[in-house]
């Protein structure tokens, strides 16, 4: 019953979800690290278009991915072709659509551990870099674990922008959830069934496994 | 004019069974319409609420979508579908009347393209590098998908344009990915261009696909229902077929 178009479908959503978690925690550390650092309305309006995903309908990100990667747009000019029905576009859009997941729990991991360790690390003569690396990385690394899990899980279960500016294309954009999507319409409850339930297991291990390891991860430190 | 104050008249008995009249006989109904006939269902709608005074409500989808929900105990009283095969199948398995069943419209198919002069000369230009991607819908949900797909296997493009395909959930969704460029080109309905002489468009022959039949029937919730039973007998109609006809569909079938 598990074929080969399911089986596609997994391969290619790990694939997006990985590169995205991949691609957020390279752009999202610092940013948090930014954002953690002080107070200002210039930050203060990037904390809010950070989160904004969260409570915007996914149509809404869909509608203006859409726009934004038509043949007349800038986006287009700039990269010499379409973004639109491609794993690159798809790969943008769940970039934009799971920033808060990751952004958030870094930059409340960062902004916990206060400003005094990269004090010490100063006074000490450490290079601020350095000091990020040595000093702020590892006590932040619980944040980072839960944004990097946070941020797979919630691309994995990414639909509506996906629906919006795919065209589920197999192998390339047709993600699980657009394949469970495909079978729900066409009555083939059987097969709807095996990746929907993979997908309530999935979600259920990613959760409790979150669960746990931040109370051990908790409970490790002093 | 309220009933109270007729009724202070001393034509309370006689006003009130009037009224009570009128209100059994306006009364209201939801229809299942498949995407491609969304700005024809629209028409006809006002046209039928001028005429009866019954209210009707339209929820849009590709057939396959409406038909699943239909399964699950939506509350539709009426199935306009862009097939016959799931009318009939709603009939068979006890969701709807089949001896209502009957051909509303004929659809035809249309390559489409925003880009004026592109697709005027045939669908040769679908092979060349000017197109990269080519919007069907959803060919196992939506019939006219599926018209597709049997048509560009007809053209003997099948291979050329498999890795060019992008699907839309319903017809109206590939009609959009055509509009704003993201697709160069669409196979779309006729019906949806009435109105419009933007971009260029190619007739599929007819003879390229099986023709696009599509049927009504009343729904079990809706039986009894006098404004279901009145839209369908409105769509069987005069005034609905001008409308049909204007969309480009054929009537009946």
């Amino acid at each position: 019953m598990f074929d080969a178009t399911m089986m596609q479908a997994v391969i290619l959503t790990l694939k997006l979800a990985g590169a995205t978690t991949v691609l957020l925690l390279l752009v999202g550390t610092p940013l948090a690290w930014w954002l953690s650092r002080g107070r200002g309305i210039l930050r203060d309006v990037a904390a809010t278009l950070v989160s904004l995903p969260i409570v915007l309908p996914p149509t809404v990100l869909g509608f203006y991915l859409l726009l934004a990667m038509g043949p007349q747009s800038p986006l287009t000019a700039l990269l010499g072709r379409s973004l639109a029905f491609s794993f690159e576009g798809l790969l943008l859009g769940s970039v934009i659509y799971s920033l808060p997941f990751v952004v958030n729990p870094i930059r409340n991991a960062f902004e916990a551990m206060g400003s005094r360790p990269m004090e010490v690390a100063a006074t000490l003569r450490a290079h601020p870099l350095d000091a990020f690396v040595t000093v702020a990385l590892p006590l932040a690394s619980p944040g980072i674990l839960t944004g990097a899990i946070l941020g797979f899980a919630h691309t994995v279960g990414e639909f509506g922008v996906v629906l919006m500016i795919g065209g589920a294309i197999p192998g390339k954009t047709k993600v699980i959830s657009i394949t469970i999507f495909d079978y729900v319409e066409t009555l083939d409850w059987a097969r709807a069934h095996i990746l929907a339930g993979g997908m309530l297991a999935f979600s259920f291990a990613v959760i409790l496994a979150m669960t746990l390891i931040e109370r051990r991860l908790s409970g490790a430190r002093p | 004019m309220t009933f109270h104050r007729l009724a202070s008249l001393g034509a309370g008995p006689l006003l009130a069974a009037l009224l009570l009249g009128t209100a059994a006989s306006a009364a209201e109904t939801t229809v299942a319409v498949a995407a491609n006939f969304t700005a024809a269902a629209q028409e006809i709608g006002t046209a039928f609420e001028a005429e009866t005074g019954h209210q009707v409500t339209f929820s849009f989808g590709s057939t396959g979508q409406l038909f699943t929900q239909i399964s699950q105990g939506a509350p539709f009283d009426v199935f306009l579908a862009a097939d016959q095969a799931r009318p009939e199948k709603a009939g068979a398995d006890g969701l709807a009347d089949p001896a209502t069943r009957f051909t509303y419209a004929t659809g035809k198919l249309v390559l489409w393209s925003a880009t004026p002069g592109l697709v005027d000369a045939g669908p040769e230009v679908l092979e060349t590098g000017a197109v990269t991607h080519v919007a069907i819908a959803n060919p196992s949900a939506a019939p006219y998908g599926a018209a597709a797909v049997e048509a560009i296997a007809a053209l003997g493009m099948e291979e050329a344009l498999a890795p060019k395909l992008v699907e839309g959930q319903s017809i109206s969704q590939t009609y959009q990915f055509a509009v704003t460029g993201n697709a160069e080109a669409g196979f779309v309905a006729l019906a949806q261009l009435a109105g419009q002489d933007d971009g260029s468009a190619w007739m599929v022959p007819e003879d390229l696909y099986a023709p696009i039949r599509q049927d009504a029937v009343l729904l079990s919730r809706g039986e009894g229902n006098e404004a279901a039973e009145a839209f369908l007998a409105f769509l069987k109609g005069p005034a609905a077929q001008e409308i049909i006809e204007e969309y480009g569909y054929g009537f009946g079938g």
